[in-house]
């Protein structure tokens, strides 16, 4: 049993990451990752709402109708996101103020949901907190690892720090503007789940072209 | 599993109302906190364009509130005539609800900065120091490239010379046209002069570099590769200092003092 929540929790943080495996949540690493603060307040709001969302499913997850299952699940979900935007708008505000309709967006994020499906509604509360621990946290380090980069170098800063002073600022360095636009989330998470099957090439999906869905005995390879 | 009809829809009752409850409860046991993260967001803003705390300062709630209202007095104006509205309390008036309430609205006329409603009341600040009269600060919005500004404009008591400009809220691209909010940019605008000899708004962004404040008066440098959000603020700042913002106010304040 120990070991089964060990694989829960550890699994999900770079054997099996949400972002980079399963590419979910993209949307929101694009959106709040120009700073590390935001993205560590969003991190912190998606462990929340993951691990909520997984111990109600997994409580209530004999009871429920499997006709209605899908929007119970997102019932539970978009209450616990408004809860958590209530909170964040009450103790951080300004942080609250930057991350905007991001938060309201969790509903949207796809490992929430995906858990309370594929996990909790199969496995009881305890190792269904233990994996909306460990999914949470595999989102928030990779938006983590994305926000440095992209402060660091689009704005000189780490947590609104200085690091490298800016021209604009007396300092000498030149930010780079691409940094704080979307597309370098991309970019950077392209090359993070790059980085990550080299490591461990059994995340490479098999070579897939369009010819073999023709090629009879392919159809496996359908995803 | 399956289930009747009755269970289902009794489960989804019974669903709706756990969460519900729990929505509820927040939204209410929270409030009073919101509310006031609001009111000290406010303020801290109106502090910073009236040059009493430092950008990079971070204070505490209490002290944010201590220095406002020791030096700044809220002043409601009818905006139209530019008389004191003293039916209408200062400390309760929100400006933004008001500006979307037919009863205390109207539409807009054509304008550049692309108001489309405008409250017939406004809420002004006068900042004081020492006892005496430094600076009044005017609201102002309009809409840049992908979003409404929210700002300040500060002027001396000259009503001419520009003080500070802020914005505290916009959705703008970060550090293209988000760059509204550099404190290297805004200080700027510091010594401009708003009006020309006629007392017209004159204050322009422009494209490129402006000259310093006493050979170049009335604009100030563009924002790199954020020619929208530039002419934006261009709009939004001469809209309000225009006749159907501030115009009628400032005009009152100027034959007041007879200057």
């Amino acid at each position: 049993m120990a070991s089964k929540e060990r694989e829960a929790l550890l699994d999900p943080l770079f054997n099996n990451n949400p972002i980079t495996l399963q590419v979910l949540g993209i949307c929101s690493a694009l959106a709040v990752t120009t700073k590390m603060s935001t993205a560590l307040v969003m991190s912190a709001a998606v462990i929340a709402v993951t691990v909520l969302s997984n111990v109600a499913v997994s409580v209530i997850r004999n009871h429920i109708p499997s006709s209605i299952r899908i929007i119970v699940q997102l019932t539970i979900i978009a209450s616990l996101v408004i809860v958590t935007d209530q909170v964040l708008k009450a103790f951080v505000f300004d942080i609250s103020k930057q991350l905007s309709v991001f938060v309201g967006l969790i509903i949207t994020n796809c490992i929430v949901m995906g858990r309370a499906e594929a996990y909790a509604m199969q496995n009881g509360p305890m190792l269904s907190f233990v994996d909306g621990v460990g999914n949470g946290v595999g989102y928030a380090i990779i938006l983590m690892a994305v926000a440095f980069v992209r402060e660091l170098f689009g704005s000189g800063r780490l947590f609104g720090m200085t690091i490298l002073p800016l021209v604009t600022e007396g300092g000498w360095y030149v930010p780079n503007g691409l940094m704080l636009l979307a597309p370098a989330a991309f970019f950077l998470i392209g090359v993070f789940i790059w980085v990550v099957r080299s490591f461990k090439p059994e995340q490479v999906e098999e070579d897939f072209h369009v010819g073999a869905l023709l090629e009879p005995g392919h159809e496996g390879g359908l995803r | 599993m399956q289930h009747s009809n009755a269970y289902t829809i009794g489960f989804a009752a019974a669903v709706c109302a756990v969460c519900g409850f729990f929505v509820a409860f927040s939204a209410v046991a929270l409030k009073d906190r919101q509310d006031r993260n609001i009111l000290i967001d406010r303020q801290k803003n109106v502090l910073g364009v009236a040059g009493l705390m430092r950008l990079d300062e971070s204070l505490g709630a209490d002290e944010i509130s201590s220095r406002f209202n020791e030096s700044i007095r809220a002043k409601v104006i009818d905006l139209a005539s530019g008389k004191p509205n003293d039916s209408i309390d200062a400390v309760t008036f929100d400006q933004r609800r008001a500006s979307r309430d037919p009863a205390t609205s109207a539409l807009a006329p054509g304008n550049a900065a692309k108001i489309l409603r405008l409250p017939s009341n406004a809420l002004i600040y006068e900042v004081f120091k020492q006892g005496e009269f430094d600076s009044m600060i005017l609201p102002v919005e309009g809409t840049g490239l992908w979003s409404v500004l929210y700002g300040y404009i500060a002027l001396s008591p000259d009503a001419r010379t520009i003080r500070g400009i802020t914005f505290y809220e916009h959705g703008e691209t970060a550090g293209l046209g988000g760059e509204v909010d550099n404190p290297r940019w805004k200080a700027k605008w510091i010594g401009r002069k708003a009006f020309n000899q006629l007392d017209e708004p004159a204050i322009a962004v422009k494209k490129g570099t402006a000259g310093p404040s006493d050979v170049d008066p009335h604009q100030v440098d563009g924002l790199a590769g954020a020619t929208i959000t530039s002419r934006g603020v261009t709009h939004l700042v001469r809209f309000w200092l225009g006749e159907n913002g501030f115009g009628p106010y400032l005009k009152r304040y100027r034959a007041e003092k007879g200057i």
